[in-house]
């Protein structure tokens, strides 16, 4: 499998020279396409900031991102944008629905500025809300959903565009567990079937037991990595928990 | 000291948010100024004596109406500051918990409101000084007045009584503002943005019905107040066309908003377009919270717009009209009693006035009246039903008659249309439109009158146009001609003499009005009974009543304007944060900049238009209206003062959506 994000060298630092913070320090590594990879680590870990970056919100001081066989780091403007409407699905962690719209509408929206015509958006949101099973919810609002539809919802935006790369945010953040559970396994089914590539950011390891591969993130530097391999879920449940451990004091909080 | 840095960096950081409030506290002081300052102005201008009252008059009247403006602007002001408050909950939250007491948050927003008051205060009298010189020019216009000189005026009085009332404005936004924190409890504070936004589609059937059913009686009132006018006979039936224009105005809005979302999302390719579905979402939300203060804000810009309008034509139109109803130079009358016989030409010979050395031509006319005539004679054809539908006119009232010579005369000195009569036969001159209506409405049938005892036809079954009697309206409600034989001169009521000055100017008129305004003076004076009208004064007291009403009109037309523009983008602003998550959400999908920005360009363009819109259609018929009510003095001024209108509208409607927009893009780009 190629790789659908290369990240090389990066890094990132806030402050002037006086008093300078290491954000992200040197941090190199791949996604491969179909990958779900799970970005764990404390608060002020650089995690956060890890995926500002790549979702173009945020500038690197030094090194590259490459999604596809695009230089993030040098795209200016427009192509910024478009390059973040085309290529780019976020989920957020209180899922950034637009409260006036109904849930056809927000995941409609995706495609619509893209100027895509009105038939073709209606054939993918049927064919995205069926595979999301959300379809009895798309003509209502926000706020009459429950926290896991919204996640569901926000899935279902996130995925419609067909993006290389899907980036989550702390997707369970804002759920009880069992409605984290059940995006979860959304999750691994866009995944799984659809072969989406997920990079989520999680310092739940409950969460991040969902993924292929987690990478642990400390004071800016990749701290270690571990793969799930051909283990079930449960067991690499406990190896993530055994590197939390191993992290020690600073990564308690990642519990 | 810590409060007033506190407060000043305060000012400094949220000063985009203050735009509107500056903007309007500017706007509100100087036009405050520029009315008061009116008498001022008209130092530097050559008016005569009686103008001079008429401006007394109206400065008197101005500063009546100035009281009722400081009441609006006041209102005005105190919605302003709540919408500031509100909108820095969070950080007078913080403020709180942080151990602060709430007195001294109140300071803080005290000095604030000084500060804020003392700048808009300076800035606003500034420019309403420099507005008043432009003011001038207006008033000399309005006056037809020659500016002597031009000199650049201050007036300390209107300059203290702006300060005077926009101190107590301000004392009272202060009490307000602490009261508003004193009752305020910290979790509303702190969780004042967490609010969930309930939306509901109204059922789209429901709407439909409610849309058109306010559309049918919208159409109902506009037709009462232009084609079905004629049934307005009694003064109070205007109030159910304006009731039912209020009423249908709400419900337009309300049952709008859903109608247009339920049409534009049925076309589809147009509603899942760019931002389209978003934009109107946005806006039916907006419009659905806010309909009754559309409403409010909708009928304010239609009552602006037309007072504005007709205000600024009536001064037009009233020139116009005195060219062709007062056609000569003065018209001098006697009454004739049994204690005072003499005519007008005698009496002026008895007061030593030469007439053929001021007077160019001059004609001679007579009324005559007898009891056996009266208004009710005349209409007895059709009495019963002209009774019934005019209760009010004086039917006791004698008749005017004239003899058929003595009116030709004056209809040739006057230019009008003169007639021939058979040796039994009559005909009415009228020029006052209702009773040309009545009076018609009695000749088709033809009535045999019977006056000095012989029994005259009419030779038309209608009236004929003219008068006698020199005006600035057509005031004349009936003289009735008849053949010069068969008048009994015992029955001689009054005389007049109307004639033309020998003189070539305008300064030469002047002289020799003052000569006769002169003979008042004369010992013999007070033994006569002796009345006179002249051009001049016509015109005076005609452009006097209307610049009256022209400047009240544009004053309280452009303080409502600046009320509901700046109603409207507050209401816009204070959306502002929920705004801000919104546009981040779109911006985070990759939507452009620059589309972003057309967005909220048409999300708050379209607010503003919609109730300009539907103020527009009705202006359209209440501007018709007011031509109806104003009609004797013509509508030929109407199209120069639409065009003034419209650029009111555009400077100060456009100025507060530019800043609307200009704000609400500087609080969406802030990142959070």
């Amino acid at each position: 499998m190629e790789p659908v994000l290369k990240i090389k060298n990066i890094e990132k630092y806030y402050g002037n020279k006086s008093s300078l913070t290491k954000a992200l320090d040197n941090i190199s590594f791949e996604v491969k396409k179909g990958e779900f990879v799970a970005i764990m680590g404390a608060s002020g870990s650089g995690k956060t900031t890890l995926l500002n970056c790549i979702s173009t919100i945020d500038k690197v001081t030094s090194g590259n991102i490459i999604i596809g066989d695009l230089d993030i780091t040098k795209l200016k403007g427009n192509n910024l944008n478009k390059f973040r409407r085309e290529e780019l699905g976020f989920i957020f962690q209180d899922f950034s629905l637009l409260d006036t719209l109904t849930a056809y509408e927000n995941i409609a929206l995706a495609l619509s500025i893209q100027n895509i015509k009105a038939k073709e958006i209606h054939e993918r949101v049927t064919k995205v809300a069926k595979d999301l099973d959300i379809e009895s919810i798309l003509k209502k609002y926000p706020y009459q959903m429950s926290g896991g539809q919204k996640g569901r919802v926000a899935s279902a935006r996130a995925i419609i565009t067909n993006p290389s790369l899907i980036l989550a945010d702390e997707p369970t953040g804002a759920l009880d567990s069992k409605s984290a559970k059940m995006l979860l396994e959304r999750f691994e089914y866009l995944n799984d079937e659809l072969c989406a590539t997920i990079l989520m950011v999680t310092h739940d390891a409950f969460t991040a037991s969902y993924a292929s591969r987690v990478i642990f993130i400390k004071d800016g530097k990749i701290f270690s990595e571990i793969h799930r391999g051909n283990d079930n879920r449960k067991v690499f449940f406990d190896k993530i928990i055994d590197v939390v451990t191993l992290l020690g004091g600073d990564l308690n909080d990642a519990l | 000291m810590m409060l007033f840095k506190l407060s000043l960096k305060n000012i400094k950081r949220s000063i985009k948010d203050y735009a509107i409030y500056f903007f309007t506290l500017v706007l509100g002081v100087a036009i405050f100024y520029v009315f008061n300052a009116i008498d001022s102005q008209t130092v530097m201008l050559d008016i005569t004596s009686s103008t001079y009252e008429i401006i007394k008059l109206m400065t008197n009247i101005l500063s009546g109406v100035s009281v009722f403006v400081s009441f609006i602007l006041g209102f005005l002001i105190i919605y302003a500051s709540r919408f500031l408050i509100k909108r820095r909950n969070k950080e007078f939250g913080i403020y709180l918990t942080l151990g602060m007491g709430k007195r001294k948050i109140s300071s803080i927003l005290l000095l604030e409101t000084l500060f804020i008051g003392l700048i808009s205060l300076f800035i606003g009298l500034g420019l309403g000084i420099i507005l008043s010189q432009l003011m001038s020019m207006l008033v000399a216009n309005m006056f037809d007045a020659d500016m002597t000189r031009f000199t650049f005026i201050f007036s300390s009085s209107a300059c203290f009584k702006t300060l005077f009332y926009f101190g107590i404005i301000y004392i009272f936004v202060m009490i307000f503002n602490t009261y508003n924190i004193s009752r305020c409890k910290l979790i509303d504070l702190l969780q004042a943005s967490k609010k969930s936004e309930q939306i509901k589609l109204k059922n789209p059937l429901l709407c439909t019905i409610i849309f058109l059913i306010s559309c049918c009686i919208l159409g109902y009132a506009y037709y009462l107040v232009t084609g079905g006018i004629y049934k307005l006979t009694n003064f109070n039936f205007i109030f159910i066309p304006i009731a039912l224009g209020c009423i249908s105005t709400f419900f337009l809005f309300w049952s709008l908003s859903g109608l247009i979302l339920r049409i534009v999302m049925s076309i589809k390719s147009f509603y899942y377009k760019g931002l389209n579905s978003f934009i109107l979402r946005e806006f039916s939300s907006r419009i659905n919270t806010t309909v009754f203060s559309i409403t409010i804000i909708c009928l304010m810009l239609f009552v602006t717009i037309c007072v504005l309008s007709s205000s600024l034509s009536l001064k037009h139109s009233v020139m116009a009209s005195i060219d062709e109803l007062a056609p000569a130079d003065i018209m001098l009358s006697s009454k004739i009693d049994p204690s005072n016989k003499e005519t007008v030409a005698e009496i002026l010979s008895n007061l030593d006035f030469d007439t053929n050395k001021y007077f160019k031509e001059s004609v001679n006319i007579n009324f005559y009246r007898t009891p056996n005539l009266t208004l009710e004679d005349t209409l007895k054809s059709n009495i019963e039903s002209i009774k019934k539908d005019y209760p009010f006119l004086i039917y006791s009232s004698e008749e005017n008659i004239i003899k058929l010579s003595e009116y030709n005369k004056i209809a040739t000195l006057y230019g009008n249309d003169t007639y021939k009569l058979n040796a039994d036969e009559y005909l009415i001159i009228a020029d006052f439109e209702s009773l040309v209506k009545t009076r018609n409405s009695a000749l088709k049938n033809n009535p045999i009158l019977t006056i000095f005892n012989h029994d005259l036809k009419p030779k038309y079954s209608e009236c004929q146009p003219g008068f006698v009697e020199l005006s600035s309206n057509h005031i004349n409600s009936g003289l009735i001609i008849v053949p010069d034989q068969i008048v009994d001169e015992s029955y001689l009521k009054e005389n007049f003499l109307i004639g033309n000055y020998l003189a070539n100017n305008k300064e030469e008129r002047k002289k020799i009005e003052e000569k006769i305004t002169s003979l008042t003076k004369h010992p013999d004076f007070s033994k006569y009974q002796i009345d006179g009208t002249s051009k001049l004064s016509i015109i005076e007291a005609s452009t006097g009543l209307g610049a009256l009403v022209t400047f009240i009109g544009i004053y309280l037309g452009i303080i409502f304007l600046i009320s509901s523009a700046a109603i409207l983008a507050l209401k816009e602003l204070s959306e502002s944060s929920d705004n801000k998550n919104r546009f981040k959400i779109l911006r985070s999908l990759g939507t452009d900049e620059k589309i972003i920005n057309k967005a909220l360009f048409n999300e708050i363009a379209i607010f503003f238009i919609t109730p300009l819109l539907l103020a527009i259609i009705h202006a359209i018929f209440g501007i018709k209206f007011c031509t109806f009510i104003l009609e004797s003095f013509g509508t030929n001024g109407l199209l120069p003062s639409i065009i003034m209108t419209t650029i009111f509208l555009i400077i100060i409607y456009g100025g507060y959506f530019l800043i609307t927009y200009f704000s609400s893009k500087n609080i969406i780009k802030e990142r959070i």
